[in-house]
């Protein structure tokens, strides 16, 4: 192999043109596994989930959980897809020690879903995604390599096999090639993923966690000459196990490619791993299309035929598409383009949503949201909706700054408090002494004070001028430990000296 | 050797209602039998004196509580080595599973333990069930209890061995391409293979999955029939299997037995007969014919043109099947494990087993079904053996709408000598001719003694066939064909040649 030569991003789209294919494996939720009646669950003991079935044994057969296939069907609707009125099974051979059987029961050229599209927003233009197919099949299980310093097979003393997660369901979505998308070609694959995800955890079909492997990605990626539109020879990315990632997998191709290119070589088809530490590629094995699994319809399985009524009936189910649910939900709280970006970036949409839903206004609860919330949240490195303090509370303190029992200021100490888990906010505003001074009696007699204190100041505001009110207000806030309502005691201070 | 154990299953279920024996006695005779003559015959590759004795006593108990029994409680039974048993070795006849002991019962398995047959041991096999002779065992062939220097049919030799030579009263066997029905054919005792998906796989080390399916092995037609429906019905456990309940089996046989055929139009297979038949065989065949007209069936002759191709779609969909269930054979999890010198890798582990475990005849057909399955030849082939399939199913569906069962002979010859066809599998493959076509329609098949043949007085057996689901008509004119044929006695001849010591 040469020595990587990377060109930069910006050159790269002077010459070239990106295609791009995703290929996302997604653990479904389902109690049991694909075939059997195995646990589905994460991390148990290594092989205390397995039976007969999953683990391959000489006779025995395998029976299809018909909730996978309720989720496969939910997951093609929300996707825009068609659902197959008949599909199989195949078996996918080839040898591998975590695989039980030596070959994968999946599905070949009758997928379940087809003909799907995903509308992704990137920068304010939107790209329609399109989705070749979404297929059933079993994951496998999982290696683990001990000895030797790379944890890879080669160089390993020996290698020990889970099969707990064998035969756990996997939906695998496919892309047809995404193109046109230019520079904006990373943060298309990163929005499309994004998108993906979010529509997956409305569904509760599974826990999409990429970090734990229950949603991976494979990227595809070809450069083509800018403007032939034809397809070059394609890398295919495996594992790219955060949306960050998959951008960045994306760029780093993009890059690398074009520096072959640039040399005159060839594309070498084959698989890349991703580094997450680097963001670079490294090869994997070679992948050609002479690659042979020797496909055949799966003669242990019945074909799977949904009728349209339960087709029908799934439909039902669906939650509302995230992207018009965005769009109504901009329409009802009144915000602009630019707010609901913002706040859709901050992963504020739901919190807001449940803020409203608790009875503050939807401009009050982006106030908070948006602006103390997350400063909170940045200072500690964690996520909005892990900030410590929930939409209920963010209502409730609303609601008292609405009565005038507090302040923004006091309001903005109350969060504090919450964020520092200091116990509820009632406790929080009664351990800080954090409530309004609303007494007329008490009030008035610290608006006296002051204007004894000032007399210069009261004779201005005697002779009209109101502005000069803002010394006294100051001298009675500062009197009141901040706690006073300033409207209130201007009020006082303009009837006293009127 | 006691009269007991030359009563059919019927007959000892009678007895042992009766009170006339028990199940540990019965037990006892079989095992006391196979002790005496299988090391001529080796029928068996495990014997299980000590699980068959306790099962048995289970039984005897059951009784005298006075417990709701099945029909065959008591009556003792082998099992094919390719239906998994706990605690009891299941190699397939093949070295790759040498010491294997599932940690699970087959469907078929737990109904007849829970029924109360008591198991006597695991039958030998061709490895895999790939064979027509057993002589692909890798433990040694099974001979034919008639002249011990002939084959006893494949792939279920064994099975039909121990019943004709009376070390078992039943026997359960597994029928891909006819391994159920020729081994009868050749051993002169009853075999059924059942409508596909009647009889639940789970458990049944599969060769070729479309094709396999689980059925009883012999002396008599009812006796069939009662192990039939103890097997059959839904198995949640098979996704193939058929939600039809499998009954009336046994009255069918009952009523059979009466022999009366009126209105039963038979059809003669046109394309199976002739050149490559055996004139004796023919012989037997147009003397079991002529039997279902005196019974007063009506005896046409029926054509099935596309028969003509069944054996070669045969060899594609079979091995491609089982190049790929055998994938699973890698010595990773169980089975035998061959590890190279050197540094060896999972890879070359797994190419060294396979080498070392599989035989001949399995390391062909693995390597032809992964041919068949290539990219780029699956059409040629695989793709284009389907096609045949659905054109032979076309055919039984005419043929079915002229007659109520069809007849052919079961086997192109009598029992063959041991090696014979061991070099040439070509011709070891053409002696499934006959039998084939229902595997690949999924249409139900019985195998009957015809009596012996005038040149080698060695068995012929009779086959009749019958549309999906209509098992029970197979029952009902086979029972009669028996009654008129009568008994096919073999066993002066079996004892005669154990006595000479085995020469043939």
């Amino acid at each position: 192999m040469t020595t990587e030569t990377l060109v930069p991003f910006d050159e790269v789209l002077e010459r070239y043109d990106p295609a791009m294919g995703l290929e996302v494996h997604v653990e479904l939720n389902t109690n049991t596994k694909m075939f059997c009646g195995c646990p589905a669950t994460f991390g148990g003991e290594p092989n205390t989930q397995v039976c007969p079935t999953c683990l391959g044994l000489p006779g025995s057969m395998p029976v299809v959980n018909a909730k996978a296939v309720e989720s496969a069907i939910r997951i093609g609707l929300a996707l825009n897809g068609s659902i197959a009125e008949w599909c199989r099974f195949a078996r996918k051979n080839y040898f591998y020690p975590d695989m039980p059987k030596n070959f994968q029961t999946s599905q070949y050229d009758e997928p379940i879903v087809y003909d799907g599209y995903l509308d992704v927003e990137v920068e304010g233009e939107t790209f329609r995604v399109e989705i070749e197919r979404a297929h059933m099949e079993e994951d496998t299980g999982k290696t683990t390599h001990i000895g030797g310093a790379t944890g890879r097979i080669h160089g390993a003393d020996y290698s020990l096999v889970d099969y707990n997660r064998a035969g756990i369901p996997l939906i695998e979505i496919v892309t047809r090639p995404i193109l046109g998308a230019g520079e904006k070609a990373p943060l298309v694959a990163k929005a499309y993923v994004a998108a993906l995800r979010e529509i997956l955890l409305g569904l509760g079909v599974s826990d999409v966690r990429m970090d734990q492997g229950s949603m991976r990605c494979d990227v595809n990626l070809s450069l083509s000459p800018k403007g032939s539109g034809e397809l070059g020879t394609r890398t295919e990315t495996k594992n790219v196990n955060s949306l960050r990632s998959v951008e960045r997998a994306v760029r780093f191709e993009m890059s690398r490619h074009a520096g072959i290119l640039d040399a005159g070589e060839a594309i070498f088809q084959e698989t890349r791993h991703f580094h997450e530490d680097t963001g670079t590629t490294s090869a994997g094995r070679p992948k050609s299309d002479a690659d042979d699994y020797r496909y055949f319809p799966e003669p242990d399985l019945v074909p799977v035929a949904p009728s349209r009524e339960w087709v029908e009936e799934l439909r039902g189910t669906l939650p509302e598409p995230p992207a018009e649910k965005r769009a109504r939900l901009q329409a009802e709280w009144g915000y602009s383009d630019l707010e609901m970006r913002d706040v859709w970036a901050a992963g504020a949409m739901v919190l807001i949503e449940e803020t409203v839903a608790a009875g503050a206004s939807a401009q009050a609860a982006r106030k908070w949201w948006m602006a103390e919330l997350s400063r909170a949240a940045n200072d500690r490195g964690v996520e909005l909706a892990e900030v410590g303090v929930t939409p209920v509370q963010v209502a409730e303190v609303q609601k008292l700054v609405d009565a005038k029992t507090l302040t923004d200021k006091l309001a903005r100490q109350v969060f504090e408090g919450l964020v520092a888990g200091e116990g509820t906010v009632a406790e929080i505003i009664d351990a800080r002494g954090l409530a309004v001074v609303s007494d007329d009696g008490a009030l008035g007699a610290a608006v006296d004070d002051a204007i004894a204190a000032q007399p210069a100041v009261a004779e201005k505001i005697r002779g009209g001028n109101q502005a000069a009110a803002g010394a006294l207000i100051g001298a009675v806030m500062k009197a009141t430990g901040g706690k006073a309502d300033a409207k209130r005691v201007r009020e006082l201070i303009l009837e006293k000296l009127a | 050797m006691s009269e007991l154990i030359q009563k059919s299953a019927a007959e000892l279920a009678d007895a042992l209602a009766a009170g006339e024996t028990t199940s540990v006695e019965l037990t006892q005779l079989y095992l006391d039998r196979i002790a005496a003559v299988d090391g001529e015959v080796h029928a068996f590759l495990h014997i299980d004196a000590e699980g068959a004795l306790e099962q048995a006593a289970a039984s005897d108990a059951r009784r005298a509580n006075g417990d709701a029994l099945h029909a065959l409680d008591g009556v003792p039974i082998a099992v094919k080595d390719v239906l998994t048993t706990i605690g009891l070795p299941t190699t397939c006849g093949s070295k790759m599973l040498e010491g294997w002991v599932p940690p699970y019962d087959a469907t078929v398995v737990k109904k007849i333990k829970d029924a109360g047959l008591p198991i006597l041991g695991k039958t030998n096999m061709d490895e895999f069930a790939m064979g027509s002779s057993t002589e692909h065992s890798a433990y040694g062939p099974t001979k034919n209890p008639w002249k011990l220097d002939r084959i006893p049919g494949g792939s279920g030799g064994g099975s039909a061995a121990a019943v004709a030579a009376f070390e078992a009263p039943l026997a359960l066997g597994t029928d891909t391409g006819g391994s159920i029905r020729q081994p009868g054919a050749v051993t002169g005792t009853v075999g059924v293979k059942p409508t596909y998906g009647s009889v639940s796989r789970y458990g049944l080390v599969a060769l070729a999955n479309s094709l396999d399916q689980v059925g009883p092995v012999t002396r008599t037609v009812l006796d069939s029939a009662l192990l039939h429906e103890l097997i059959g019905g839904h198995d949640p456990l098979d996704s193939t299997s058929t939600t039809t309940p499998v009954t009336g089996l046994v009255d069918a046989a009952r009523a059979g037995a009466t022999g009366d055929l009126k209105g039963v139009k038979v059809g003669v297979i046109k394309e199976l007969a002739g050149e490559g038949w055996a004139p004796d065989v023919m012989a037997k065949f147009n003397e079991s014919v002529d039997l279902l007209t005196k019974l007063g069936a009506d005896v046409v002759e029926v054509s099935t043109p596309s028969f003509e191709h069944a054996m070669a779609a045969y060899y594609l969909i079979l091995p491609a099947e089982c190049s790929s269930n055998l994938a699973k054979f890698d010595a990773m999890r169980y089975g035998l494990r061959v590890t190279p010198d050197g540094d060896p890798s999972a890879e070359d582990v797994m190419k060294a087993s396979r080498d070392a475990g599989f035989g001949d005849e399995v390391k062909r057909r693995i390597i032809l079904g992964t041919y068949a399955l290539s990219s780029g030849y699956y059409d040629a082939y695989y793709g284009q053996a389907q096609k045949i399939r659905t054109l032979i199913i076309e055919d039984f569906k005419k043929a079915f709408e002229q007659v109520d069962v069809l007849v052919s002979p079961t086997s192109p010859s009598t029992a063959f000598k041991l090696g014979a066809k061991l070099d040439d599998p070509l011709a070891m493959y053409m002696q499934d001719l006959a039998t084939i076509p229902a595997n690949l329609a999924g249409t139900p098949g019985i195998s009957i003694p015809a009596g012996v043949s005038d040149q080698d007085g060695l068995p012929v057996g009779v086959q009749l066939l019958a549309p999906v689901l209509e098992d029970a008509r197979l029952y009902r004119v086979g029972a009669a064909l028996e009654a008129a044929i009568g008994p096919v006695l073999g066993l002066d001849k079996l004892d005669d040649r154990l006595a000479a010591g085995g020469a043939a």
